[in-house]
């Protein structure tokens, strides 16, 4: 079974991975060309997914909207994990009094709604990619710190760490190559999950209209454009929709697989 | 000479606002070359003794006394000195081999590890180095096995794994915490015949820890009988003339050696000791002065010291 769901959850991003490297040469248009005589066409042979009100080819956006959305998963993750594995490292391994500090920092970072951090996050810096990648990564790690810090918890108590520790190892040595290493399968699941996440976050703050900023095509920003012509124009909505769907989907499919096969192995 | 001398080792924990007394004023030393015997019940202070000797104990709410390793006090070494002493000076072999070594890394990925921690090596150098440990230790097909996980070996191959870390590099003293306990019979005897020859072979000190009174009789020069923290008995020929009643009774309990005393009652909680002599609930032979004056160690044949108000010579 989670043989199954990693081939299908790796196949799903694979192919995406791939889409989002070929764009340029698998779009049919320049995804930021207008034409004023094709607005909202829909899907036809021309224009395989139709057209949005500016007449720009929808499968050309959303094409380059997959390399928007992957790179923030991979950025906004990478920036979570860093944070959030050193703060659950540091937590876990120091105990006593630094994780009661961090950990209740942890607790009034997740207090905030996220949704309130991120909007007043994006209140002060400009709506690039790379700062939207920043934010949601800023705003992600809490929940892997903690998770990590568990992890750490209970791993420094094995005998293996007494073990080395009493063949002479320093603590930066246990902590990077002993604990971390058999922490790493759940850093993968939650990295993996999150990737999802952060999709999501970047598609809903685009769609609010604070995520990426036009011309840049992002999943999020296209169905805010279809919202408004929901009613005679389907396909603006329905693709980018199932495009985010289905990435989300892939990526938790990789992580429930690769979860359920970590149990099972230990 | 003393290899290593302790003196009035003191371990607390505190445990839900208590005060958990599990070591509580032990002396000992042990010679250059020797091997010391350490047994008592489970709960008897043995492993936490062997661990605070290099200071691994976690979290200790005391940790007081002496340890004195070649004259240098390890309590009051700065971290950096002491990690120099561990493995390389100070090694250790634990009681479980599979879940003392990490499950994510190869044997020799753990071997080399070590050797280069404390020797100046490349890769390449510390894995011929390690193959040669493994072929010292009897392990076979050396070159397969350094690239095989924990768990794909065997219990006693594991412990000959580690008995060949603790060895790489060079220690002088070894500090063996029940290494045989979880190993069927005949892989036991292998494992203790491999540690006395090694022992030769590198002229090794030994602690070795134990509750097997037979091995300790078979493989150690002294033995200290722990009971509820403290050293009861320590001496040369402890099983042939015991003076305490605890470590009679302990003599005792194996099968068919001493067989009309048996131990009543049980090992007291080390939240709360009985006053005076800590044995005295269980001792048959207790008196009124053992409820109210603790007993210290004292010398009654050379060499030999027991803690009690009446030792007798027990047998015959």
């Amino acid at each position: 079974m989670s043989r199954r769901f990693i081939l299908s959850g790796s196949l799903i991003i694979g192919i995406l991975i791939i889409l989002a490297l070929f764009a340029p040469l698998l779009s049919p248009y320049d995804p930021n060309k207008i034409d004023v005589e094709n607005i909202l066409s829909p899907p036809s042979k021309a224009h395989i997914l139709g057209t949005d009100s500016l007449g720009r080819d929808l499968l050309s956006r959303i094409l380059y909207g997959t390399r928007v959305s992957l790179k923030v998963g991979v950025v906004a993750v990478g920036i979570a994990l860093l944070i959030g594995v050193a703060i659950g490292a540091l937590a876990g391994y120091c105990s006593g009094r630094i994780d009661a500090l961090l950990m209740r920092f942890v607790d009034i970072m997740l207090c905030f709604p996220t949704f309130f951090l991120l909007l007043s996050m994006v209140a002060f810096l400009r709506p690039t990619v790379f700062n939207i990648m920043l934010i949601i990564g800023l705003t992600s790690w809490m929940g892997v710190a903690r998770i990590v810090r568990a992890e750490v918890l209970s791993i420094k108590e094995r005998e293996f760490i007494r073990y080395i520790k009493a063949m002479g190892a320093g603590d930066m040595r246990i902590v990077s190559k002993h604990i971390l290493p058999n922490v790493l399968p759940s850093i993968l699941v939650v990295g993996i999950l999150r990737m999802g996440g952060a999709i999501l976050t970047e598609s809903a703050l685009s769609f609010l209209g604070l995520g990426v900023q036009p011309p840049i095509p992002s999943w999020g920003s296209i169905l805010m454009e279809g919202k408004s012509v929901m009613d005679i124009a389907w396909w603006m909505s329905v693709f980018p929709g199932i495009a985010i769907l289905l990435t989300v989907l892939g990526y938790n499919l990789l992580a429930e697989g690769i979860r359920t096969l970590a149990i099972s192995r230990s | 000479m003393y290899i290593l001398e302790v003196k009035n080792l003191k371990v607390y924990f505190s445990q839900k606002g208590k005060v958990l007394k599990a070591v509580d004023g032990i002396s000992f030393f042990i010679r250059e070359g020797e091997s010391l015997g350490l047994a008592g019940e489970s709960g008897s202070g043995k492993t936490v003794t062997a661990l605070s000797l290099t200071r691994l104990v976690s979290h200790p709410y005391l940790l007081s006394g002496e340890v004195l390793f070649r004259g240098k006090n390890i309590f009051r070494l700065k971290s950096a000195d002491l990690r120099k002493i561990r493995g390389a000076e100070i090694a250790y072999i634990f009681q479980n081999p599979l879940s003392s070594l990490n499950p994510v890394f190869t044997v020799g990925n753990q071997m080399i590890e070590i050797i280069r921690l404390h020797h100046r090596k490349t890769k390449r150098e510390a894995e011929v180095y390690a193959l040669k440990m493994l072929e010292k230790v009897g392990i076979p097909d050396a070159y397969k096995n350094l690239r095989s996980y924990p768990h794909q070996l065997s219990g006693g191959m594991n412990q000959r794994v580690m008995i060949a870390m603790a060895l790489s590099c060079h220690p002088s003293l070894l500090i063996a915490d029940e290494p045989t306990t979880n190993l069927d019979a005949t892989t036991q005897v292998q494992i203790l015949q491999l540690i006395e020859r090694i022992k030769k072979e590198e002229r090794l000190s030994l602690l070795f820890i134990t509750h097997d009174l037979e091995i300790l009789r078979r493989f150690t020069n002294r033995v200290a009988i722990m009971y509820a923290g403290q050293i009861v008995e320590i001496g040369e020929n402890l099983f042939e003339k015991p003076f305490h009643p605890y470590t009679y009774a302990l003599l005792s309990a194996r099968s068919g050696i001493i067989p009309e005393q048996g131990l009543k009652g049980e090992a007291p909680s080390p939240f709360a000791f009985p006053a005076g002599c800590r044995f005295h609930p269980r001792c048959p032979f207790k008196r009124s002065i053992c409820e109210e004056k603790e007993p210290i160690l004292q010398e009654k044949k050379k060499g030999h010291f027991v803690a009690c108000h009446f030792p007798q010579t027990m047998v015959k």
